[in-house]
């Protein structure tokens, strides 16, 4: 019980970390940051990495989920960064 | 060990806050990026040293298929249909979550550890959240792409919408009390909760899809917090809610730009409000 309200307090404590972070962004850098933060939330990968991974009991079908979920969080990451970079140098060359 | 992969997590963190950081600015933008990278690389590499991790051919396996299918679809899209990838990665990291969160239930269930009220409701809340991402990102990806038009039975959907929530709580309620008893709720929560993020997204106009995207952006970034609370991991918690909360405040700031509240863009097809736009 003692470890939930610890991570409750870090979860609401990020929440105002993640709320101060942005203000007054330019409108042309809205689609890069949303695909920049949505690479972020392809942390979820760290999950995906347990369920494919784990040492405990196993069904086949929970492992399959978890080949599916690193797939798919790997997908996020990698195309998330990618595309943010490629967005981000097209400003660059035209400014 | 157990610390040093703490600390690791903690670093990810710093690099994903400083790299948002950066990336609200056009001058930093291409280094924020980088950092946030960085930090992903970090947060991977202590995810794979745990002692937990046993077999890693099939997470070898994944990240090389997905790595690859990755970088094609980064290389490949055309600048102009960007809108239409950011929202259909979204829906992929939903799906992500999905997928985590219902894998772990299976394991738990199989290894037959009755399972606490908070741990039920955080597999609940990442299962739904990523569900709503999932398909409700497929919704905006059709929109966005001309492939399916405005729907003129806002109010059809409307009321599919409000029984398919009704269900969830429902589901959820007997999820809760006595999950292991039947296993063939995690399916209809599943199915219930695609549903739902069809039925939530539908109504809404196509001319109002970007802010559609950042607002399942910002449920992507929540769906990794409540994994992180269903795996008792601080790293995906931190992260996750940061994700949340600035896609919030991104969604909030794009529809500033528009000249649009928020409770318009979601309700307004709904409830049958013409006097915007």
């Amino acid at each position: 019980m003692d470890l939930l309200v610890l991570s409750f307090t870090i979860f609401i404590l990020a929440l105002f970390v993640g709320v101060e972070l942005i203000n007054k962004v330019p409108p042309t850098l809205h689609t890069p940051l949303m695909s920049g933060t949505n690479a972020i939330s392809g942390i979820v990968i760290v999950g995906a990495i347990f369920s494919a991974g784990s040492s405990e009991v196993s069904p086949t079908l929970a492992h399959a989920l978890g080949f599916i979920a690193v797939t798919l969080a790997s997908i996020n990451i990698v195309a998330g960064f990618l595309v943010t970079d490629r967005m981000l140098n097209m400003f660059k060359r035209k400014g | 060990m157990f610390a040093l992969i703490n600390l690791s997590y903690l670093t990810a963190a710093v690099c994903f806050i400083l790299g948002i950081k950066g990336m609200t600015k056009p001058a930093t933008a291409v280094r924020g990026n980088q950092l946030a990278a960085t930090g992903m690389l970090v947060a991977v590499v202590a995810a794979l040293m745990h002692q937990q991790i046993v077999g890693y051919e099939t997470i070898i396996a994944g990240m090389l298929l997905g790595g690859g299918i990755g970088v094609w679809l980064a290389r490949r899209t055309a600048m102009t249909a960007m809108p239409e990838l950011v929202a259909s990665l979204n829906g992929i990291g939903g799906g992500a979550s999905l997928a985590v969160a219902s894998s772990t239930w299976l394991n738990t269930s199989a290894a037959g550890t009755v399972p606490g009220t908070a741990w039920s409701i955080a597999i609940i809340a990442s299962i739904a959240i990523g569900a709503i991402t999932l398909t409700g990102s497929t919704v905006a990806v059709l929109k966005l792409r001309g492939n399916l038009g405005d729907s003129r039975r806002a109010r059809q959907w409307q009321g599919v919408t409000l029984l398919c929530l009704l269900g969830v709580v429902a589901a959820a309620a007997v999820f809760v009390s006595s999950a292991l008893e039947c296993p063939l709720i995690l399916p209809v929560l599943v199915g219930l909760c695609l549903l739902l993020g069809i039925g939530l997204v539908q109504p809404i106009g196509g001319a109002d899809m970007p802010v559609v995207v950042a607002l399942l952006n910002a449920y992507s970034g929540l769906a990794g917090a409540a994994t992180g609370f269903v795996l008792q991991n601080q790293g995906l918690i931190i992260t996750g809610s940061l994700v949340g909360a600035s896609g919030l405040i991104l969604t909030a700031v794009m529809c500033k730009a528009m000249n649009r509240s928020l409770p318009n863009v979601l309700f307004g097809g709904a409830l049958g409000g013409n006097d915007a736009t």
